[in-house]
């Protein structure tokens, strides 16, 4: 494995140690340890299928390794019962990669539910959240409308909105820029720089998209068969020499890729 | 272990101990994990629902209940009208055809309304309850509610099985109405049966206790109907073909489940209206 260089001042938010996971014979993670610092932005890269997902949902406990442990603020978590989880889930903000907003309420009343679900009663106080938050990500004015009457990069928008209702101290972004325009893309980059920097939000990002990776990593790891293969800075990971990293980074296919190819 | 294990090939062939041994396994799994499942509902339905609930269950009431009534009456008037077709014959050759009120009445209040209400449901419920439920799973819904700590089961399984429950009865209600409104049409203006008789017989035969029973066995119908679909659509498979087979999967279950509880309910109510009122036949 490459070295890592991280950023050690920063204290460890969530911590992976050992953390095996496999689907059926398929092996996920293998071996996994990973410290993601706090009020920085970790960003995961990796090709599909390497795990990112997955490693995701372990820090809300939405799937349990089959060994090793996941802590939160040094509280380990993969052995917590739902309920017992809820009050993790309440600190964190979850962007799914399709977004996952409800199809029976509209977008007012998908970003009202986690307000109204922890019990926030007052009308006016969560028809301001929903305002700001759609303000935030460039929907003003779209709280009527139902999910099925919005394209798919309105649809994630929403749900980036839905995901940071709460004000939540991390964020897990699932692909946040895929399937938006290169300007809308950028301006969900900016607003990961923006939670980080002015309300101190930690943010782990899973994606492909590595225009977005260099814009807003702090620290960027890259799996590879459910094993972290590179870890360090945008600068470092630039700098690599290993293959399987730069053809990554750059875009390239390799050269079995290449091959398989030629035989058609 | 999973029911379904990814890495099992699906075209070899099995030794017949291996395909028993697979089977019963997997039976037992679902079933147990269908148990916890169904005592999570119960849980919930003690526990309340929140507002997001309760909009969920007057939702799914009008959707599956109301909506449902013309198909339930329609059903249950045809239903109602060929068993007097059919019996007619049979009890004319006795003389007993005057007879027809109590027997038309009894056979739709205790089981043509209840199960036949059951089974629309069932199918309703299986292709609308499930595939939305299954929906929700594939594009990650069912995970968005638990990541922002709700849960699904309170959310979305507590509130569906209910509306089953409180509407399954209604419907039967209706479905009884018309039954026997097919039957007496039938019966008084088809084969000339005197309309006194008609509804004097009815009237013997039927006591409060019947009515109750074909209730009774409907408020087991939907509970079992609400907590299957639920089961299904939250176990469903990855894909369109995963909501697809949930659907089946639930219908089938469903209707399996209708028939096994209205032998074991027919049984146990009989036995206790025996029981309470040992001088009385059950059936008139």
């Amino acid at each position: 494995m490459i070295q890592p260089t991280t950023d050690t001042l920063a204290q460890p938010i969530i911590r992976f140690a050992d953390v095996h996971k496999r689907f059926g014979s398929l092996v996920v993670l293998d071996a996994l340890s990973l410290d993601i610092p706090a009020d920085r932005t970790t960003v995961i890269i990796g090709p599909s299928g390497a795990g990112k997902s997955v490693l995701l949902k372990h820090i809300v406990g939405l799937l349990q390794p089959d060994s090793g442990n996941v802590y939160f603020h040094q509280q380990r978590i993969n052995h917590l019962s739902e309920r017992q989880l809820e009050p993790i889930r309440k600190r964190i903000g979850f962007l799914f990669q399709m977004g996952a907003l409800f199809d029976s309420m509209t977008v007012g009343e998908n970003i009202a539910f986690p307000l109204r679900h922890q019990g926030i009663k007052s009308e006016r106080n969560i028809q301001q959240v929903i305002g700001e938050k759609l303000a935030v990500v460039g929907l003003s004015g779209s709280e009527k409308k139902m999910p099925a009457d919005l394209s798919g990069g309105q649809k994630k928008r929403v749900a980036l909105a839905r995901a940071i209702a709460m004000d939540p101290e991390v964020v897990l972004y699932d692909e946040p820029t895929t399937g938006l325009d290169p300007i809308r893309a950028d301006v969900i980059n900016e607003l990961i720089l923006k939670l980080k920097e002015e309300l101190k939000v930690t943010g782990i990002v899973v994606t492909h998209d590595m225009a977005s990776a260099f814009k807003v990593a702090d620290q960027i790891v890259m799996l590879l068969n459910g094993k972290i293969i590179a870890q360090g800075t945008p600068q470092q990971i630039k700098t690599m020499e290993n293959d399987d990293v730069r053809h990554f980074i750059e875009g390239r296919a390799n050269a079995a890729d290449l091959k398989a190819l030629h035989r058609l | 272990m999973t029911p379904e294990d990814p890495s099992s090939n699906r075209f070899r062939i099995l030794s017949p101990l291996e395909f028993w041994g697979k089977t019963c396994l997997s039976l037992v799994l679902t079933l147990g994990d269908f148990v916890r499942f169904f005592v999570a509902i119960l849980a919930g339905l003690l526990r309340g629902m929140d507002r997001f609930g309760r909009r969920e269950m007057l939702s799914q009431m009008f959707d599956l209940g109301t909506l449902s009534i013309p198909v339930v009456m329609l059903t249950g008037f045809f239903i109602g009208a060929v068993l007097v077709i059919e019996a007619y014959p049979q009890f004319h050759a006795l003389g007993l055809a005057s007879r027809l009120g109590s027997v038309t009445v009894l056979s739709v209040v205790k089981q043509i309304g209840p199960v036949l209400t059951g089974v629309m449901l069932a199918g309703r419920v299986g292709g609308a309850m499930t595939a939305e439920l299954g929906t929700m799973r594939v594009t990650e819904q069912i995970e968005a509610l638990r990541s922002m700590a709700a849960d699904p089961v309170r959310t979305l399984a507590v509130p569906r099985v209910l509306a089953c429950l409180v509407m399954t009865p209604i419907l039967t209600v209706f479905s009884d109405i018309l039954g026997i409104f097919g039957g007496w049409l039938i019966a008084v203006h088809v084969q000339g049966i005197n309309n006194d008789q008609f509804w004097h017989f009815a009237r013997v035969g039927v006591d409060i206790y019947t009515i109750n029973t074909g209730l009774i066995k409907a408020l087991f119908f939907g509970l079992a109907i609400g907590a299957i679909a639920c089961y299904k659509g939250f176990r469903c498979g990855n894909g369109a073909q995963g909501v697809g087979r949930a659907c089946t999967e639930a219908f089938v279950s469903s209707f399996i489940v209708i028939l096994i509880l209205n032998l074991v309910l027919a049984l146990l109510l009989t036995n206790i209206y025996v029981m309470v009122w040992p001088n009385q036949p059950p059936i008139l």
